[in-house]
């Protein structure tokens, strides 16, 4: 066993592994909240009953259609981007104009609905996803074996995700989008069609939750509870991110991946409350988040 | 003068703030190449006639006519695409934008915008600025900016609203040369003034407004005649 300073280093590095994993996911997850917050002013509870729907997508359409993997991660996004738009254009536009409140319960009635709908239709016990042939198999690391799909994830999460960033940052449609969270109605003054921005970002919002579930698939069991679980630890990285910051969500759902796995690795019986610590003292000290602005 | 040359008309144009009923039936108009003023105190309605011609308040009813098109059921985002350029009182620069992403954020409405290489030759200061954030940006600078990135969409029909509040003397003369610069290349300009000083010299015609009506009419060959009225209204 190689051990440094009485540190199991293949211990450390495993649920490092397990950390950046479910970071990756976090970063997925929190990165589609901060976009439609920024934008919509809307908590999108049903965040995560999406990403469950992504994943279960995935699996009817590998099961029932003979739809691989590759396939997938094209489609499913595209699915569930198209149920985000109609969401968004027949549910959460006609209360658009009132208390937020209303939008928050929604959203959080419609993740209910999707988790009764698929607990109802396929039980709670969890389906298995088979991992792309493309991708099975690992590599030896000095301290550790790293499998392919788990380095897949990595890569493509943080590819994604510092993709989104960039186009919101750099490109004139991310101008588009910063003006349009800052005042939406000079953007209309000035002949963009906010309404129209405002619908294909909340699809793509909750499309960025359909990749994470197509990606989550084979690492997860394909379960009605999956997003439910994941959705609160979310909410808590986007707090501690600050809400609405595109960069800190990413960052911070990282982060909080390897302050999990490190946890679990020095003291398991916090590993479920760490982020929640987290955040409370996140929020005790510098209360528009990490990196949010002060209001 | 002949109606193709009447870039806005306005009849009975009633505006309403939720309950509010702001603008009591106004009627007006702007012709190709013309530079009016609205005149009037505060609150008189003046801000909201704009906002209203942008579809931008609670509800509007009558009929504003842009360019020929009648446009009081348009949704907002269309207005613009007849060639309108809007600048609010409080100027609206993008403070996630700097000075180039302000600039360059308004799509063309027409073809014949102006280029960036005139718009930093009008505003020198803006090109020395341009990767400051926008609101990092003085006033007088925020101002010019306002303006230029509705210069450079292509708009010919400005609606400019307290451009000169708050400025130095010397940022209010230079905005005075601008807009006579664009009334020499053709524009348009509705222009809602506080400082009389500023708009009597440039402007062709002013409307005094008061409690949302348009009292009175003043060419500006009339203004010695009436300033004894002007004076009445507005206080100066």
């Amino acid at each position: 066993m190689v051990t440094f300073l009485g540190i199991n280093l293949f211990g450390l590095s495993g649920q490092l592994l397990v950390g950046l994993i479910n970071g990756s996911f976090y970063a997925l997850l929190s990165l589609g909240l901060a976009i439609i917050f920024g934008l919509l002013k809307i908590i999108n509870f049903a965040q995560g009953a999406l990403y469950m729907v992504g994943a279960f997508i995935a699996w009817m359409a590998l099961q029932y259609m003979g739809i691989n993997y590759w396939a997938a991660l094209i489609i499913v996004p595209l699915l569930v981007g198209v149920i985000g738009v109609l969401m968004e254009r027949y549910l959460l536009r006609p209360i658009a104009n009132e208390d937020h409140l209303y939008s928050l319960l929604l959203t959080f009635g419609i993740a209910l609905i999707l988790q009764g709908a698929f607990t109802h239709g396929f039980g709670s016990s969890g389906l298995s996803y088979a991992i792309p042939a493309e991708l099975k198999g690992g590599t030896k690391l000095p301290f550790m074996y790293l499998p392919n799909y788990r380095a897949w994830i990595i890569v493509a999460s943080i590819t994604v995700c510092f993709g989104t960033w960039w186009m919101i940052e750099k490109t004139k449609l991310g101008a588009y989008l910063r003006a349009g969270t800052e005042n939406p109605q000079m953007m209309q003054a000035f002949g963009i069609n906010v309404p129209l921005i405002v619908t294909l970002t909340f699809g793509f919002g909750v499309a960025l939750a359909g990749l994470a579930g197509v990606m989550a698939a084979p690492v997860y069991a394909v379960s009605p509870e999956m997003g439910s679980n994941m959705l609160i630890v979310v909410f808590a990285i986007v707090v501690i991110g600050g809400m609405g910051s595109i960069g800190g969500a990413i960052l911070t759902g990282l982060g909080m991946g390897v302050v999990e796995g490190l946890t679990k690795y020095f003291y398991p019986e916090a590993s479920t409350t760490i982020i929640f610590l987290v955040m409370v003292v996140v929020l005790l000290l510098k209360p528009a988040g990490l990196f949010g602005k002060e209001a | 003068m002949s109606a193709g040359d009447e870039k806005i008309r306005i009849s009975d144009l009633h505006a309403f703030y939720g309950e509010s009923h702001i603008l009591h039936g106004i009627d007006m108009h702007v012709s190709q190449g013309e530079l009016v003023t609205l005149l009037g105190r505060n609150g008189a309605g003046r801000s909201t006639t704009l906002r209203s011609i942008m579809n931008m308040v609670g509800r509007r009813t009558g009929q504003i006519n842009i360019n020929g098109r009648e446009t009081i059921g348009m949704p907002a985002h269309k207005i613009a695409h007849l060639g309108v350029g809007f600048c609010p009182e409080e100027r609206a620069i993008f403070s996630s934008l700097n000075v180039e992403e302000n600039l360059m954020l308004p799509p063309a409405v027409r073809s014949d915008g102006m280029s960036v290489e005139e718009i930093y030759e009008m505003f020198p200061n803006l090109y020395e600025r341009r990767t400051s954030q926008g609101t990092r940006l003085s006033g007088g600078e925020q101002q010019m900016l306002a303006l230029a990135r509705i210069l450079r969409s292509g708009a010919n029909i400005l609606l400019l609203d307290e451009i000169t509040e708050g400025l130095a003397p010397v940022i209010v003369k230079k905005l005075g040369e601008v807009l006579m610069r664009l009334k020499e290349r053709g524009l348009t300009i509705l222009l809602v003034e506080q400082n009389f000083r500023f708009a009597a010299p440039i402007a062709d015609r002013h409307y005094v407004m008061e409690h949302g009506h348009i009292v009175e009419e003043v060419h500006a060959q009339e203004l010695e005649a009436k300033s004894e009225m002007l004076n009445t209204y507005l206080g100066v």
